[in-house]
């Protein structure tokens, strides 16, 4: 009876360490992604997608449209996302070149769901973008669908859903969100 | 600088310059309030928004907050949205359905006609107080060609299809590649741009810049693979690309072949899949049967950059989009963009034309933030005292190209007239 009582606490306490680390283990990972986009790193933050990855940023008035049938702001595949970072990188890409300053307040991180395959996380953002003489700011949240793979956190969906009611005074999304 | 002297044209020297202070001066942006926002028509919204009795959609025209109903006698409807009592909005979403608008500040109660039906406590009102004429009030004329509805704050103003024009056949152009019709997809870009209107009216019409501006987006698409080979013309399309037209009222478009480049109706490219190509080669070949080779060629291998004057542009490019900006200062504007699809497409290939649009175009797309960038920094650059005009000469004096300003000079010079409190310009073409 006590080993069984003993062992209950075990279980429950290695759940609980267990629960955790994977939440500092998403932080850290949501805090390194922040700085590799806020670095301008943008090839090594393309290495954090699966090969099927998607980046999206639904349209103001319909924040939880789906992109297949509702106009949206971003709707990335991984060959779009790609060609967004060559683009970015060009000095023809005229809205960010020279890059814009970024800077990313990433919390309240939850774990929202769990399965064999999958972690889905949300967390609240605030980034800013300074360039121009302008400092504008984007606020929303992320909900992160996160696959474990060869033992790495990879997203495998990046939605990244804006409070504001429209891109005023902003104008573009011209970073990536 | 004299409103009358901010153009300068010389016909016969081919030079056609407009004054800068026009982007920024407060006098120019008062005189275009009340001479062109509040005297042409503007553009409302589109049929398919408002499907059902009782659908509403809330908007702002000129810096009018308006909404718009389909009313229980399924006539659509426009009106300002203020209390007829003591002024607050009636209509306080965006988008929904409705049997009535109650105010609530004190209650007073509307019905999606427009009619005054409870007033709290009415026996405290005396005998001159008459409800029937208490009832929201609508702007003086609302009309719409085609499920395009436009509300106008002018009630002398010429009827919607003669102040249309020649856009007019370029509207059919694009409406008719649909046999089912047209609806709006759910999903609205609202952004600003910290620049003039008219750098809009402008870079909606202008092709000039969309070689050296977008390089990025044309190396991203190249990058994909070919697609169907380019159609040739049929005879008597004119020039090589095509050609910038002014469609009189200061209306304007730039029709020019789409070669290479996707086309959701009905030019196929890898970047509209594998998966598409069929529906797309397959309405081709209905729009041929229908209207013939010629108006088929027109309709499905050439692009369309359009502008309704004075702030709508009807782009016919990577898909159909709807962009209306107005100001809000000599140095801000608000813009609005939503997309056309066939009510017919399969959904497949409406997930492709949203992926082809938000490739272009767009505040996150590989090209319309640059054309942001670029009217934020001509808005800029106005402020250098040293150069005084800018230029819009090209192509005045040959046959006309895509890539001329002919459109442009239509623009400005309607916009002129207005500006001087004429309706008209005296000159549609140069």
């Amino acid at each position: 009876m006590r080993d069984m009582n003993s062992r209950r606490q075990n279980n429950s306490l290695d759940e609980r360490i267990g629960k955790l680390l994977l939440e500092r283990e998403v932080e850290d990972f949501i805090a390194r992604e922040a700085a590799m986009l806020d670095e301008w790193r943008l090839d090594e933050w393309l290495g954090l997608f699966t090969d099927d990855g998607r980046y999206v940023v639904p349209s103001t008035d319909v924040p939880g449209g789906d992109p297949k049938e509702t106009l949206g702001i971003i709707n990335d595949d991984m060959a779009r996302l790609r060609g967004r970072v060559e683009r970015l990188k060009s000095r023809h890409a005229h809205r960010e070149f020279p890059w814009s300053r970024t800077r990313r307040f990433i919390t309240n991180v939850r774990i929202k769901e769990m399965t064999e395959e999958e972690i889905q996380v949300n967390a609240s953002f605030l980034v800013y973008r300074i360039r121009s003489g302008q400092v504008d700011p984007l606020i929303g949240g992320y909900i992160y669908t996160l696959k474990r793979m060869d033992g790495a956190l990879k997203i495998a969906v990046r939605t990244a859903v804006l409070d504001l009611e429209a891109l005023r005074p902003h104008g573009t999304l011209s970073i990536i969100l | 600088m004299n409103r009358h002297e901010v153009i300068r044209e010389d016909r016969s020297g081919g030079i056609f310059r407009v004054h800068r202070s026009v982007f920024s001066s407060a006098e120019i942006a008062a005189l275009e309030q009340a001479n062109i926002f509040q005297r042409c028509w503007l553009y409302l919204g589109h049929d398919s928004e408002i499907p059902n009795v009782g659908d509403y959609r809330r908007r702002t025209v000129a810096g009018q907050p308006l909404f718009w109903v389909r009313g229980s006698d399924g006539q659509v409807r426009a009106f300002y949205n203020s209390c007829t009592h003591w002024g607050a909005n009636v209509c306080r979403v965006d988008q929904g359905n409705a049997e009535v608008f109650q105010c609530f500040y004190h209650a007073w109660t509307f019905n999606n006609r427009g009619d005054l039906v409870s007033v709290p406590d009415e026996t405290g009102y005396g005998e001159g107080f008459c409800k029937e004429a208490m009832g929201l009030v609508s702007p003086p004329r609302v009309d719409n060609y085609r499920g395009l509805y436009f509300v106008s704050f002018n009630p002398e103003v010429e009827d919607l299809v003669s102040y249309l024009a020649e856009a007019k056949d370029y509207i059919d152009l694009i409406l008719d590649q649909s046999e089912e019709g047209w609806r709006v997809v759910p999903g609205t870009q609202k952004y600003s741009v910290r620049a003039n209107w008219k750098m809009f009216s402008l870079n909606s019409l202008d092709n000039y810049h969309v070689r050296p501006l977008h390089s990025t987006f044309f190396k991203y698409t190249e990058s994909l693979g070919a697609g169907d080979p380019p159609v040739s013309p049929p005879n008597g399309f004119p020039g090589t690309q095509g050609r910038a037209l002014s469609l009189r009222n200061g209306h304007g478009v730039d029709v020019f072949q789409s070669l290479t480049r996707a086309r959701p109706i009905a030019h196929w490219h890898p970047i509209l899949g594998e998966d598409s190509k069929e529906e797309i080669r397959s309405r081709r070949v209905r729009l041929v049967e229908k209207f013939g080779a010629e108006r088929a060629y027109l309709m499905c291998n050439t692009n369309r950059l359009m502008l309704v004057y004075p702030n709508f542009a009807l782009h016919d490019i990577a898909g159909v989009s709807l962009r209306y900006f107005e100001p809000t200062g000599p140095d801000y504007m608000e813009v609005t963009v939503q997309t056309l699809a066939p009510v017919d497409e399969s959904a497949g290939l409406l997930n492709r034309r949203l992926e082809n649009f938000l490739s272009f175009l767009g505040p996150g797309g590989f090209a319309h933030p640059d054309d942001i960038e670029a009217m934020e920094s001509a808005q800029l650059g106005f402020r250098a005292s040293g150069p005084e005009w800018i230029d819009a000469s090209r192509g005045m004096r040959r046959e006309g190209t895509a890539l001329d300003e002919i459109h442009v000079r239509a623009f400005w010079r309607q916009w002129h007239a207005n500006v001087l409190g004429r309706a008209k310009a005296e000159r549609d073409h140069d």
